[in-house]
Protein backbone atom coordinates (compact mmCIF):
# COMPACT_ATOMS: atom_id res chain seq x y z
CA UNK A 1 0.00 0.00 0.00
CA UNK A 2 2.77 2.16 1.21
CA UNK A 3 4.78 1.76 -2.24
CA UNK A 4 1.51 2.82 -4.01
CA UNK A 5 1.09 5.28 -2.72
CA UNK A 6 4.84 6.56 -3.24
CA UNK A 7 4.60 5.51 -7.03
CA UNK A 8 1.19 7.84 -7.37
CA UNK A 9 3.19 10.46 -5.62
CA UNK A 10 5.91 10.06 -8.01
CA UNK A 11 4.11 9.94 -10.67
CA UNK A 12 1.85 13.07 -9.89
CA UNK A 13 5.37 15.03 -8.90
CA UNK A 14 6.89 13.91 -12.89
CA UNK A 15 3.50 15.30 -14.55
CA UNK A 16 3.81 18.83 -12.71
CA UNK A 17 7.57 18.60 -14.20
CA UNK A 18 6.24 17.11 -17.36
CA UNK A 19 3.93 19.93 -17.71
CA UNK A 20 6.16 22.90 -16.93
CA UNK A 21 8.51 22.01 -19.05
CA UNK A 22 6.04 21.94 -21.97
CA UNK A 23 4.87 25.12 -20.59
CA UNK A 24 8.30 26.40 -21.20
CA UNK A 25 9.43 24.92 -24.18
CA UNK A 26 5.88 26.30 -25.91
CA UNK A 27 6.48 29.76 -24.69
CA UNK A 28 10.21 29.31 -26.08
CA UNK A 29 8.94 27.86 -29.44
CA UNK A 30 6.21 30.90 -29.35
CA UNK A 31 8.31 33.80 -28.56
CA UNK A 32 10.56 32.60 -31.23
CA UNK A 33 8.09 32.63 -34.52
CA UNK A 34 7.24 36.22 -33.12
CA UNK A 35 10.75 37.39 -33.37
CA UNK A 36 11.47 35.79 -36.81
CA UNK A 37 8.45 36.94 -38.33
CA UNK A 38 8.15 37.24 -41.74
CA UNK A 39 11.06 38.41 -44.22
CA UNK A 40 8.80 39.09 -46.55
CA UNK A 41 6.77 42.24 -44.90
CA UNK A 42 7.72 45.76 -46.55
CA UNK A 43 6.15 47.81 -43.35
CA UNK A 44 8.84 47.80 -40.05
CA UNK A 45 8.59 50.00 -36.50
CA UNK A 46 6.10 50.87 -34.21
CA UNK A 47 2.75 52.98 -34.18
CA UNK A 48 1.65 54.91 -31.17
CA UNK A 49 -2.35 55.53 -31.32
CA UNK A 50 -3.98 57.19 -28.09
CA UNK A 51 -6.78 59.49 -27.43
CA UNK A 52 -10.46 58.45 -27.08
CA UNK A 53 -11.74 55.55 -25.27
CA UNK A 54 -14.70 55.08 -27.11
CA UNK A 55 -12.15 54.79 -30.39
CA UNK A 56 -9.80 52.44 -28.53
CA UNK A 57 -11.88 49.15 -29.11
CA UNK A 58 -11.86 50.33 -32.88
CA UNK A 59 -8.26 50.64 -33.36
CA UNK A 60 -7.03 47.63 -31.34
CA UNK A 61 -9.42 45.64 -33.36
CA UNK A 62 -7.84 47.59 -36.69
CA UNK A 63 -4.01 47.16 -35.02
CA UNK A 64 -4.56 43.89 -34.62
CA UNK A 65 -5.66 43.13 -37.89
CA UNK A 66 -2.81 45.32 -39.68
CA UNK A 67 -0.10 43.85 -37.76
CA UNK A 68 -1.42 39.96 -39.32
CA UNK A 69 -0.77 41.97 -42.82
CA UNK A 70 2.16 43.90 -41.88
CA UNK A 71 4.19 41.11 -39.01
CA UNK A 72 7.15 43.67 -39.03
CA UNK A 73 4.60 46.23 -37.31
CA UNK A 74 3.67 46.93 -34.15
CA UNK A 75 0.50 49.20 -32.89
CA UNK A 76 0.30 50.21 -29.49
CA UNK A 77 -3.19 51.66 -28.58
CA UNK A 78 -3.54 53.30 -25.53
CA UNK A 79 -6.60 54.98 -24.35
CA UNK A 80 -6.56 58.44 -22.24
CA UNK A 81 -9.13 60.40 -23.73
CA UNK A 82 -10.10 62.50 -27.01
CA UNK A 83 -8.09 66.02 -25.72
CA UNK A 84 -4.89 63.78 -24.31
CA UNK A 85 -4.97 62.22 -28.11
CA UNK A 86 -4.93 65.66 -29.58
CA UNK A 87 -2.09 66.86 -26.45
CA UNK A 88 -0.26 63.59 -27.24
CA UNK A 89 -0.14 64.06 -30.80
CA UNK A 90 1.04 67.24 -30.84
CA UNK A 91 3.73 66.77 -28.15
CA UNK A 92 4.93 63.64 -31.01
CA UNK A 93 4.12 61.44 -27.90
CA UNK A 94 1.67 59.56 -30.27
CA UNK A 95 1.94 58.77 -34.04
CA UNK A 96 -2.03 59.18 -34.13
CA UNK A 97 -4.58 60.77 -32.36
CA UNK A 98 -7.77 59.71 -32.10
CA UNK A 99 -10.71 61.80 -30.92
CA UNK A 100 -14.32 61.49 -30.92
CA UNK A 101 -15.62 64.72 -31.70
CA UNK A 102 -14.86 67.61 -33.58
CA UNK A 103 -11.44 69.41 -32.92
CA UNK A 104 -12.53 72.87 -30.75
CA UNK A 105 -10.78 76.19 -32.73
CA UNK A 106 -8.20 76.66 -30.02
CA UNK A 107 -6.72 72.76 -31.24
CA UNK A 108 -6.86 73.63 -34.50
CA UNK A 109 -4.39 76.70 -33.80
CA UNK A 110 -2.34 75.29 -31.77
CA UNK A 111 -0.23 72.94 -34.72
CA UNK A 112 -1.01 72.23 -38.23
CA UNK A 113 -2.98 68.69 -37.45
CA UNK A 114 -4.60 66.69 -40.39
CA UNK A 115 -8.13 65.28 -39.31
CA UNK A 116 -9.36 62.38 -40.93
CA UNK A 117 -13.08 60.95 -40.38
CA UNK A 118 -12.77 57.14 -39.81
CA UNK A 119 -16.66 56.95 -39.03
CA UNK A 120 -19.67 58.11 -37.36
CA UNK A 121 -21.15 56.64 -33.91
CA UNK A 122 -24.64 57.30 -33.51
CA UNK A 123 -26.55 57.05 -29.59
CA UNK A 124 -29.63 55.54 -29.86
CA UNK A 125 -32.37 56.20 -26.40
CA UNK A 126 -34.03 52.98 -26.71
CA UNK A 127 -36.84 51.52 -24.25
CA UNK A 128 -39.31 48.31 -23.95
CA UNK A 129 -40.98 47.77 -27.05
CA UNK A 130 -44.11 48.08 -25.00
CA UNK A 131 -43.57 51.87 -24.40
CA UNK A 132 -46.78 53.56 -25.74
CA UNK A 133 -43.85 57.18 -25.72
CA UNK A 134 -41.91 56.41 -29.09
CA UNK A 135 -39.69 60.00 -29.45
CA UNK A 136 -38.58 62.61 -27.24
CA UNK A 137 -36.76 65.71 -27.25
CA UNK A 138 -33.41 65.61 -26.38
CA UNK A 139 -34.14 67.92 -23.40
CA UNK A 140 -36.67 65.26 -22.23
CA UNK A 141 -34.03 62.78 -22.58
CA UNK A 142 -31.43 64.98 -20.55
CA UNK A 143 -33.92 65.82 -17.43
CA UNK A 144 -34.86 62.07 -17.57
CA UNK A 145 -31.38 61.21 -16.74
CA UNK A 146 -30.69 64.64 -14.42
CA UNK A 147 -33.55 62.76 -12.74
CA UNK A 148 -35.87 65.65 -12.82
CA UNK A 149 -38.69 63.40 -14.77
CA UNK A 150 -38.77 60.50 -13.05
CA UNK A 151 -42.53 59.40 -14.11
CA UNK A 152 -43.34 58.10 -17.75
CA UNK A 153 -46.39 60.61 -17.56
CA UNK A 154 -44.45 63.56 -17.67
CA UNK A 155 -43.86 62.64 -21.14
CA UNK A 156 -46.99 61.33 -22.59
CA UNK A 157 -46.49 57.85 -20.85
CA UNK A 158 -48.54 55.61 -18.72
CA UNK A 159 -48.40 56.66 -14.84
CA UNK A 160 -45.25 54.89 -13.85
CA UNK A 161 -41.98 55.96 -12.79
CA UNK A 162 -39.06 55.57 -15.37
CA UNK A 163 -35.89 53.32 -14.79
CA UNK A 164 -32.78 55.19 -15.62
CA UNK A 165 -30.31 52.77 -17.27
CA UNK A 166 -26.75 53.93 -17.64
CA UNK A 167 -23.40 52.72 -18.53
CA UNK A 168 -20.28 52.24 -15.89
CA UNK A 169 -17.90 55.62 -15.83
CA UNK A 170 -14.98 55.21 -18.16
CA UNK A 171 -17.64 53.53 -21.11
CA UNK A 172 -17.25 55.39 -24.23
CA UNK A 173 -20.66 55.00 -25.11
CA UNK A 174 -21.32 56.87 -21.66
CA UNK A 175 -18.85 59.48 -22.69
CA UNK A 176 -20.90 59.90 -25.60
CA UNK A 177 -23.76 60.40 -24.13
CA UNK A 178 -22.86 62.65 -21.30
CA UNK A 179 -21.14 64.75 -24.08
CA UNK A 180 -23.86 64.99 -26.34
CA UNK A 181 -27.30 64.77 -24.45
CA UNK A 182 -26.09 65.89 -20.75
CA UNK A 183 -23.76 68.86 -21.45
CA UNK A 184 -21.72 66.95 -19.26
CA UNK A 185 -23.65 67.73 -16.33
CA UNK A 186 -23.56 64.74 -13.96
CA UNK A 187 -26.05 61.65 -14.49
CA UNK A 188 -28.50 61.00 -11.61
CA UNK A 189 -27.22 58.36 -8.99
CA UNK A 190 -30.14 56.24 -8.78
CA UNK A 191 -29.72 55.00 -12.50
CA UNK A 192 -29.02 51.37 -12.75
CA UNK A 193 -25.55 50.81 -14.03
CA UNK A 194 -24.44 47.87 -16.73
CA UNK A 195 -21.33 47.95 -17.85
CA UNK A 196 -21.99 46.31 -21.79
CA UNK A 197 -24.26 47.31 -24.21
CA UNK A 198 -25.71 43.62 -24.27
CA UNK A 199 -26.58 44.64 -20.32
CA UNK A 200 -28.28 47.73 -20.95
CA UNK A 201 -30.17 45.50 -24.01
CA UNK A 202 -31.50 42.92 -21.26
CA UNK A 203 -32.41 45.18 -18.77
CA UNK A 204 -34.63 47.20 -20.76
CA UNK A 205 -35.93 44.58 -22.97
CA UNK A 206 -37.10 43.20 -19.49
CA UNK A 207 -38.37 45.96 -18.03
CA UNK A 208 -41.21 47.69 -19.64
CA UNK A 209 -40.12 51.16 -17.61
CA UNK A 210 -37.03 51.39 -18.29
CA UNK A 211 -34.88 53.74 -20.71
CA UNK A 212 -31.77 53.05 -21.44
CA UNK A 213 -28.96 54.03 -24.35
CA UNK A 214 -26.75 51.88 -27.03
CA UNK A 215 -24.71 52.57 -29.75
CA UNK A 216 -27.25 52.95 -32.85
CA UNK A 217 -25.47 49.81 -34.79
CA UNK A 218 -26.41 47.78 -31.64
CA UNK A 219 -30.15 47.89 -31.36
CA UNK A 220 -32.04 45.02 -31.69
CA UNK A 221 -35.72 43.38 -32.25
CA UNK A 222 -35.94 43.24 -27.96
CA UNK A 223 -35.57 47.33 -27.86
CA UNK A 224 -37.38 50.17 -29.36
CA UNK A 225 -35.09 53.72 -30.19
CA UNK A 226 -36.93 56.55 -29.50
CA UNK A 227 -37.07 59.71 -32.41
CA UNK A 228 -35.07 62.36 -30.93
CA UNK A 229 -36.09 65.73 -31.86
CA UNK A 230 -38.63 64.10 -34.61
CA UNK A 231 -36.00 62.14 -36.50
CA UNK A 232 -35.83 58.95 -36.48
CA UNK A 233 -32.69 56.98 -35.53
CA UNK A 234 -31.72 55.72 -38.70
CA UNK A 235 -27.99 55.52 -40.15
CA UNK A 236 -29.32 57.95 -42.98
CA UNK A 237 -30.36 60.36 -40.53
CA UNK A 238 -27.02 60.15 -39.00
CA UNK A 239 -25.34 61.14 -41.99
CA UNK A 240 -27.69 63.48 -42.72
CA UNK A 241 -27.09 65.22 -39.40
CA UNK A 242 -30.97 65.21 -38.62
CA UNK A 243 -30.37 63.43 -35.83
CA UNK A 244 -28.71 64.59 -33.32
CA UNK A 245 -27.22 62.86 -31.23
CA UNK A 246 -23.71 61.30 -33.09
CA UNK A 247 -20.08 61.97 -33.09
CA UNK A 248 -17.70 61.92 -35.04
CA UNK A 249 -14.84 58.76 -35.22
CA UNK A 250 -11.47 61.04 -35.93
CA UNK A 251 -7.75 60.01 -36.25
CA UNK A 252 -5.31 63.44 -36.32
CA UNK A 253 -1.55 63.47 -37.56
CA UNK A 254 0.57 66.07 -37.26
CA UNK A 255 0.98 67.38 -40.78
CA UNK A 256 -0.10 64.89 -43.34
CA UNK A 257 0.31 61.44 -42.41
CA UNK A 258 3.06 59.60 -43.71
CA UNK A 259 4.79 56.10 -43.42
CA UNK A 260 3.30 54.12 -41.50
CA UNK A 261 0.57 56.36 -40.25
CA UNK A 262 -0.30 57.08 -43.09
CA UNK A 263 -0.50 53.20 -44.30
CA UNK A 264 -2.33 52.67 -41.34
CA UNK A 265 -4.83 55.04 -41.82
CA UNK A 266 -5.32 53.79 -45.77
CA UNK A 267 -6.16 50.47 -44.35
CA UNK A 268 -8.67 51.82 -42.06
CA UNK A 269 -10.09 53.96 -44.92
CA UNK A 270 -10.33 50.59 -47.26
CA UNK A 271 -13.35 48.50 -47.77
CA UNK A 272 -11.95 45.84 -45.42
CA UNK A 273 -11.13 48.80 -42.66
CA UNK A 274 -14.31 50.29 -43.19
CA UNK A 275 -16.29 46.68 -42.79
CA UNK A 276 -14.09 45.95 -39.53
CA UNK A 277 -16.10 49.46 -37.90
CA UNK A 278 -19.04 48.25 -39.28
CA UNK A 279 -18.57 45.17 -37.32
CA UNK A 280 -17.92 46.86 -34.22
CA UNK A 281 -20.63 48.93 -33.85
CA UNK A 282 -19.95 52.45 -35.75
CA UNK A 283 -21.32 53.74 -39.53
CA UNK A 284 -19.14 53.91 -42.19
CA UNK A 285 -17.43 57.54 -42.76
CA UNK A 286 -18.61 56.89 -46.98
CA UNK B 1 7.98 -4.61 3.54
CA UNK B 2 10.36 -6.91 5.63
CA UNK B 3 11.86 -9.45 3.88
CA UNK B 4 10.18 -12.93 5.27
CA UNK B 5 13.07 -15.76 5.32
CA UNK B 6 11.15 -18.44 3.69
CA UNK B 7 11.83 -21.80 4.93
CA UNK B 8 14.19 -24.05 2.53
CA UNK B 9 16.22 -21.29 1.01
CA UNK B 10 19.82 -21.84 0.34
CA UNK B 11 22.09 -19.36 1.82
CA UNK B 12 23.63 -18.11 -1.31
CA UNK B 13 19.85 -17.19 -2.11
CA UNK B 14 19.11 -15.38 1.25
CA UNK B 15 22.09 -13.24 0.68
CA UNK B 16 20.83 -12.51 -3.13
CA UNK B 17 17.73 -11.42 -1.42
CA UNK B 18 19.45 -9.44 1.12
CA UNK B 19 21.33 -7.59 -1.56
CA UNK B 20 17.87 -6.70 -3.34
CA UNK B 21 16.65 -5.01 -0.28
CA UNK B 22 19.15 -3.50 0.44
CA UNK B 23 19.45 -2.00 -2.98
CA UNK B 24 15.60 -0.90 -2.97
CA UNK B 25 16.19 0.86 0.64
CA UNK B 26 18.74 2.64 -1.45
CA UNK B 27 16.53 3.68 -4.25
CA UNK B 28 13.80 4.24 -2.18
CA UNK B 29 16.05 7.16 -0.11
CA UNK B 30 16.58 8.64 -3.30
CA UNK B 31 12.91 8.68 -4.23
CA UNK B 32 12.03 10.08 -0.87
CA UNK B 33 13.92 12.78 -1.23
CA UNK B 34 13.10 13.72 -4.45
CA UNK B 35 9.72 13.63 -3.53
CA UNK B 36 10.51 16.26 -0.63
CA UNK B 37 11.89 18.47 -2.81
CA UNK B 38 8.83 18.47 -5.57
CA UNK B 39 6.71 19.04 -2.74
CA UNK B 40 8.65 21.90 -1.03
CA UNK B 41 8.31 23.26 -4.48
CA UNK B 42 5.12 23.49 -4.70
CA UNK B 43 4.73 24.74 -1.50
CA UNK B 44 7.14 27.58 -2.42
CA UNK B 45 5.44 28.36 -5.57
CA UNK B 46 2.23 28.96 -4.12
CA UNK B 47 3.69 31.15 -1.07
CA UNK B 48 5.15 33.17 -4.07
CA UNK B 49 2.39 33.63 -6.11
CA UNK B 50 0.18 34.77 -2.97
CA UNK B 51 3.17 36.90 -1.88
CA UNK B 52 3.40 38.52 -5.92
CA UNK B 53 -0.52 38.70 -5.74
CA UNK B 54 -0.78 40.86 -2.29
CA UNK B 55 2.55 42.98 -3.74
CA UNK B 56 0.90 43.89 -7.18
CA UNK B 57 -2.22 44.85 -5.73
CA UNK B 58 -1.22 47.17 -2.98
CA UNK B 59 1.77 48.98 -5.60
CA UNK B 60 -1.23 49.46 -7.80
CA UNK B 61 -3.28 50.63 -5.18
CA UNK B 62 -1.32 52.30 -2.77
CA UNK B 63 -0.36 55.09 -4.85
CA UNK B 64 -3.87 56.54 -4.80
CA UNK B 65 -3.55 57.61 -1.51
CA UNK B 66 -0.76 60.57 -2.21
CA UNK B 67 -3.72 62.19 -4.29
CA UNK B 68 -6.55 60.98 -1.81
CA UNK B 69 -6.25 60.82 1.91
CA UNK B 70 -7.59 57.21 3.45
CA UNK B 71 -10.27 58.92 4.99
CA UNK B 72 -11.82 60.54 1.61
CA UNK B 73 -11.11 56.83 0.16
CA UNK B 74 -12.97 55.19 2.69
CA UNK B 75 -15.93 56.98 3.79
CA UNK B 76 -16.41 60.00 1.01
CA UNK B 77 -19.96 58.62 -0.70
CA UNK B 78 -18.85 60.93 -4.18
CA UNK B 79 -17.71 58.00 -6.77
CA UNK B 80 -17.39 59.99 -9.78
CA UNK B 81 -14.31 58.51 -11.07
CA UNK B 82 -14.11 60.87 -14.78
CA UNK B 83 -14.63 64.23 -12.53
CA UNK B 84 -11.38 63.37 -9.78
CA UNK B 85 -13.89 61.78 -6.96
CA UNK B 86 -12.94 58.72 -5.51
CA UNK B 87 -15.21 57.71 -2.70
CA UNK B 88 -16.08 54.08 -2.13
CA UNK B 89 -18.08 54.69 1.17
CA UNK B 90 -21.58 53.81 -0.76
CA UNK B 91 -19.93 50.85 -1.60
CA UNK B 92 -18.39 49.35 1.47
CA UNK B 93 -21.85 50.17 2.93
CA UNK B 94 -23.70 48.25 -0.18
CA UNK B 95 -20.87 45.60 0.32
CA UNK B 96 -21.85 45.14 4.00
CA UNK B 97 -26.01 45.69 3.56
CA UNK B 98 -25.99 42.90 0.88
CA UNK B 99 -24.08 40.60 3.05
CA UNK B 100 -26.01 40.98 6.23
CA UNK B 101 -29.56 40.62 4.54
CA UNK B 102 -28.17 37.26 2.61
CA UNK B 103 -26.94 36.54 6.38
CA UNK B 104 -29.91 37.14 7.64
CA UNK B 105 -31.98 34.49 6.57
CA UNK B 106 -29.11 32.01 5.02
CA UNK B 107 -28.15 31.65 8.28
CA UNK B 108 -30.86 30.38 10.16
CA UNK B 109 -31.85 28.16 7.13
CA UNK B 110 -28.36 26.71 6.94
CA UNK B 111 -28.20 25.76 10.43
CA UNK B 112 -31.45 24.48 10.44
CA UNK B 113 -30.80 22.05 7.32
CA UNK B 114 -27.16 21.23 8.83
CA UNK B 115 -28.98 19.86 12.13
CA UNK B 116 -31.74 18.01 10.26
CA UNK B 117 -28.98 16.42 7.94
CA UNK B 118 -26.81 15.77 11.19
CA UNK B 119 -29.30 14.74 13.54
CA UNK B 120 -32.77 14.14 12.88
CA UNK B 121 -32.79 13.06 9.07
CA UNK B 122 -32.22 8.87 8.80
CA UNK B 123 -28.22 8.89 7.60
CA UNK B 124 -28.97 7.85 3.85
CA UNK B 125 -31.37 10.71 3.33
CA UNK B 126 -28.75 13.05 5.43
CA UNK B 127 -26.20 11.90 3.03
CA UNK B 128 -28.51 12.15 -0.20
CA UNK B 129 -29.03 15.64 0.85
CA UNK B 130 -25.47 16.79 1.44
CA UNK B 131 -24.77 15.58 -2.52
CA UNK B 132 -27.58 17.82 -3.00
CA UNK B 133 -25.96 20.72 -1.16
CA UNK B 134 -22.41 19.73 -3.05
CA UNK B 135 -24.37 20.17 -6.35
CA UNK B 136 -25.88 23.97 -5.13
CA UNK B 137 -21.60 24.60 -4.54
CA UNK B 138 -20.87 23.35 -7.80
CA UNK B 139 -22.96 25.75 -9.91
CA UNK B 140 -21.30 28.65 -11.33
CA UNK B 141 -22.18 32.07 -9.84
CA UNK B 142 -22.94 33.64 -13.00
CA UNK B 143 -25.77 30.86 -13.52
CA UNK B 144 -27.21 32.41 -10.47
CA UNK B 145 -26.57 35.28 -11.42
CA UNK B 146 -28.62 35.10 -14.61
CA UNK B 147 -31.26 32.59 -12.77
CA UNK B 148 -31.23 35.95 -10.45
CA UNK B 149 -31.89 38.44 -13.78
CA UNK B 150 -34.49 36.20 -15.44
CA UNK B 151 -36.68 35.58 -12.32
CA UNK B 152 -35.76 37.00 -8.63
CA UNK B 153 -35.61 40.46 -10.65
CA UNK B 154 -38.81 40.66 -12.24
CA UNK B 155 -40.65 38.86 -9.38
CA UNK B 156 -39.63 41.57 -7.17
CA UNK B 157 -40.54 44.35 -9.52
CA UNK B 158 -44.38 42.93 -10.03
CA UNK B 159 -44.70 42.35 -6.43
CA UNK B 160 -43.06 44.87 -4.60
CA UNK B 161 -42.55 47.73 -7.01
CA UNK B 162 -39.42 49.31 -8.18
CA UNK B 163 -37.63 48.03 -10.66
CA UNK B 164 -36.32 45.09 -9.23
CA UNK B 165 -32.70 45.15 -9.60
CA UNK B 166 -32.18 46.15 -5.78
CA UNK B 167 -30.65 45.22 -2.25
CA UNK B 168 -32.85 42.60 -2.06
CA UNK B 169 -32.50 40.62 -5.07
CA UNK B 170 -28.89 40.85 -4.53
CA UNK B 171 -29.75 39.63 -0.81
CA UNK B 172 -31.27 36.60 -2.04
CA UNK B 173 -29.17 34.77 -4.70
CA UNK B 174 -26.13 35.64 -2.45
CA UNK B 175 -27.83 33.70 0.52
CA UNK B 176 -28.34 31.23 -2.15
CA UNK B 177 -25.00 31.40 -2.68
CA UNK B 178 -23.38 30.56 0.56
CA UNK B 179 -25.98 28.19 1.97
CA UNK B 180 -23.66 25.21 0.51
CA UNK B 181 -20.79 26.91 2.71
CA UNK B 182 -22.78 27.23 6.30
CA UNK B 183 -24.53 23.90 5.84
CA UNK B 184 -20.93 21.85 4.90
CA UNK B 185 -19.27 23.18 7.17
CA UNK B 186 -21.82 23.15 10.08
CA UNK B 187 -23.03 19.68 9.31
CA UNK B 188 -19.11 18.71 9.31
CA UNK B 189 -18.99 19.83 13.07
CA UNK B 190 -22.62 18.48 14.34
CA UNK B 191 -21.59 14.97 13.08
CA UNK B 192 -18.02 15.32 14.56
CA UNK B 193 -19.50 15.83 18.23
CA UNK B 194 -18.45 12.32 20.04
CA UNK B 195 -21.43 10.07 20.07
CA UNK B 196 -20.87 10.01 23.84
CA UNK B 197 -22.06 13.17 24.39
CA UNK B 198 -25.46 12.27 22.69
CA UNK B 199 -25.59 9.35 24.44
CA UNK B 200 -24.78 10.69 28.20
CA UNK B 201 -27.27 13.75 27.46
CA UNK B 202 -30.01 11.20 26.41
CA UNK B 203 -29.28 8.65 29.39
CA UNK B 204 -29.65 11.21 31.49
CA UNK B 205 -33.47 11.86 30.43
CA UNK B 206 -33.17 14.52 27.91
CA UNK B 207 -35.13 14.59 25.02
CA UNK B 208 -33.81 14.76 21.63
CA UNK B 209 -34.42 18.43 20.93
CA UNK B 210 -33.19 19.22 24.60
CA UNK B 211 -29.85 17.23 23.79
CA UNK B 212 -29.46 18.92 20.35
CA UNK B 213 -30.41 22.31 21.74
CA UNK B 214 -27.92 22.02 25.00
CA UNK B 215 -25.16 19.78 24.15
CA UNK B 216 -24.55 19.02 20.19
CA UNK B 217 -24.60 22.35 18.77
CA UNK B 218 -22.67 24.06 21.89
CA UNK B 219 -20.00 21.39 21.01
CA UNK B 220 -19.81 21.79 17.12
CA UNK B 221 -20.46 26.11 17.86
CA UNK B 222 -16.48 26.68 16.99
CA UNK B 223 -17.40 24.90 13.58
CA UNK B 224 -20.95 26.31 13.20
CA UNK B 225 -19.23 29.73 13.84
CA UNK B 226 -16.53 29.47 11.54
CA UNK B 227 -18.83 28.11 8.72
CA UNK B 228 -21.17 31.51 9.01
CA UNK B 229 -17.76 33.29 8.90
CA UNK B 230 -16.41 31.33 5.71
CA UNK B 231 -20.14 32.40 4.43
CA UNK B 232 -19.66 36.33 5.31
CA UNK B 233 -16.29 35.90 3.03
CA UNK B 234 -17.83 33.94 0.02
CA UNK B 235 -20.97 36.85 0.12
CA UNK B 236 -18.31 39.47 0.48
CA UNK B 237 -16.44 38.16 -2.47
CA UNK B 238 -18.97 37.58 -5.15
CA UNK B 239 -19.12 39.49 -7.72
CA UNK B 240 -20.90 38.18 -11.10
CA UNK B 241 -24.04 37.12 -9.81
CA UNK B 242 -24.06 40.53 -7.41
CA UNK B 243 -23.30 42.26 -10.39
CA UNK B 244 -26.08 41.08 -13.01
CA UNK B 245 -29.01 41.83 -10.20
CA UNK B 246 -28.45 44.37 -7.80
CA UNK B 247 -28.17 47.44 -10.12
CA UNK B 248 -24.63 49.34 -9.11
CA UNK B 249 -25.96 52.59 -8.70
CA UNK B 250 -23.51 54.04 -6.75
CA UNK B 251 -25.51 56.08 -3.72
CA UNK B 252 -26.89 55.00 -0.27
CA UNK B 253 -29.76 52.72 -0.84
CA UNK B 254 -33.36 53.98 0.74
CA UNK B 255 -34.89 51.06 0.97
CA UNK B 256 -34.69 47.33 0.24
CA UNK B 257 -35.93 47.80 -3.22
CA UNK B 258 -33.18 50.21 -4.11
CA UNK B 259 -30.54 49.52 -6.10
CA UNK B 260 -26.80 49.05 -4.60
CA UNK B 261 -23.05 48.76 -5.56
CA UNK B 262 -20.69 46.37 -3.70
CA UNK B 263 -16.69 46.77 -4.13
CA UNK B 264 -16.55 43.86 -5.89
CA UNK B 265 -19.05 45.26 -8.40
CA UNK B 266 -17.21 48.37 -8.42
CA UNK B 267 -13.92 46.59 -9.82
CA UNK B 268 -15.47 44.59 -12.20
CA UNK B 269 -17.87 46.91 -13.45
CA UNK B 270 -15.35 49.52 -14.38
CA UNK B 271 -11.78 48.04 -14.89
CA UNK B 272 -12.73 47.51 -18.64
CA UNK B 273 -11.69 50.86 -19.62
CA UNK B 274 -10.61 52.81 -16.59
CA UNK B 275 -6.83 54.19 -16.90
CA UNK B 276 -4.97 56.62 -14.31
CA UNK B 277 -6.27 57.52 -11.45
CA UNK B 278 -9.19 55.56 -12.08
CA UNK B 279 -7.55 52.33 -12.27
CA UNK B 280 -5.32 52.98 -9.31
CA UNK B 281 -8.83 53.48 -7.04
CA UNK B 282 -10.35 49.96 -8.56
CA UNK B 283 -6.83 48.38 -7.22
CA UNK B 284 -7.46 50.64 -3.54
CA UNK B 285 -10.98 48.81 -3.44
CA UNK B 286 -9.55 45.67 -4.12
CA UNK B 287 -6.85 46.29 -1.56
CA UNK B 288 -9.99 47.13 0.55
CA UNK B 289 -11.41 44.12 0.11
CA UNK B 290 -8.16 42.13 0.62
CA UNK B 291 -7.72 43.54 3.98
CA UNK B 292 -11.37 42.89 4.55
CA UNK B 293 -11.22 38.44 4.10
CA UNK B 294 -7.67 38.94 5.63
CA UNK B 295 -9.21 40.06 8.69
CA UNK B 296 -12.02 37.31 8.20
CA UNK B 297 -9.28 34.62 8.13
CA UNK B 298 -7.97 35.85 11.13
CA UNK B 299 -11.17 35.42 13.30
CA UNK B 300 -11.51 32.08 11.85
CA UNK B 301 -8.05 30.94 12.65
CA UNK B 302 -9.01 32.85 16.03
CA UNK B 303 -12.38 31.02 16.51
CA UNK B 304 -10.50 27.48 15.66
CA UNK B 305 -8.06 27.86 18.73
CA UNK B 306 -10.59 29.02 20.99
CA UNK B 307 -12.96 25.61 19.53
CA UNK B 308 -10.12 23.36 20.68
CA UNK B 309 -9.60 25.27 24.15
CA UNK B 310 -13.62 24.39 24.74
CA UNK B 311 -13.16 20.84 23.35
CA UNK B 312 -10.37 20.05 26.16
CA UNK B 313 -12.32 21.75 29.07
Amino acid sequence: MRRKRNVAIVMVGMILILLLAVAGCSQKEGSKSGDDGQGTAKLEGTLTIAGSTSVQPFSEVLAEKFQEKNPGVKVNVQGGGSSQGVEATISGAADIGAVSRDLSDEEKNRAKLTVTPIAIDGVAIVVNPANQVSGLKTEDVKNIYLGNIKNWKEIGGIDAPITVVSREDGSGTRDAFTNIVMNKEDIVKSAIIQNSTGAVKTTVAGDKNAIGYVSMSKVGKDIKALDIDGNQAIEANVKSGTYKLQRPFIYITKDNPQGLAKAFIDFVLSPEGQNIIVEEGAFKIK
Amino acid sequence: MELITKPGLSNCEKKNRSLIVAENRHRRVDVEKLIEKTLLLSAAVFVLIIALITIFIFAKGLPLFSKIGLGDFLFSNQWNPTKGFFGIGTMFIGTLLVTMGAMLWSVPIGLSSAIFMAEIAPPRIGKTLGQLVNLLAGIPSVVYGFVGLIVIVPFIRESFGGNGMSLLAGAIILGIMILPTIINISRDSLLAVPNDYKSSSLALGATHFQTIRYVIVPAARSGIITSVVLGMGRAIGETMAVVMVTGNSAMIPTSILAPIRTMTSNIVLEMGYASGDHQTALFATGMVLFLLIVGLNLIINRLAKAGTDDGRG
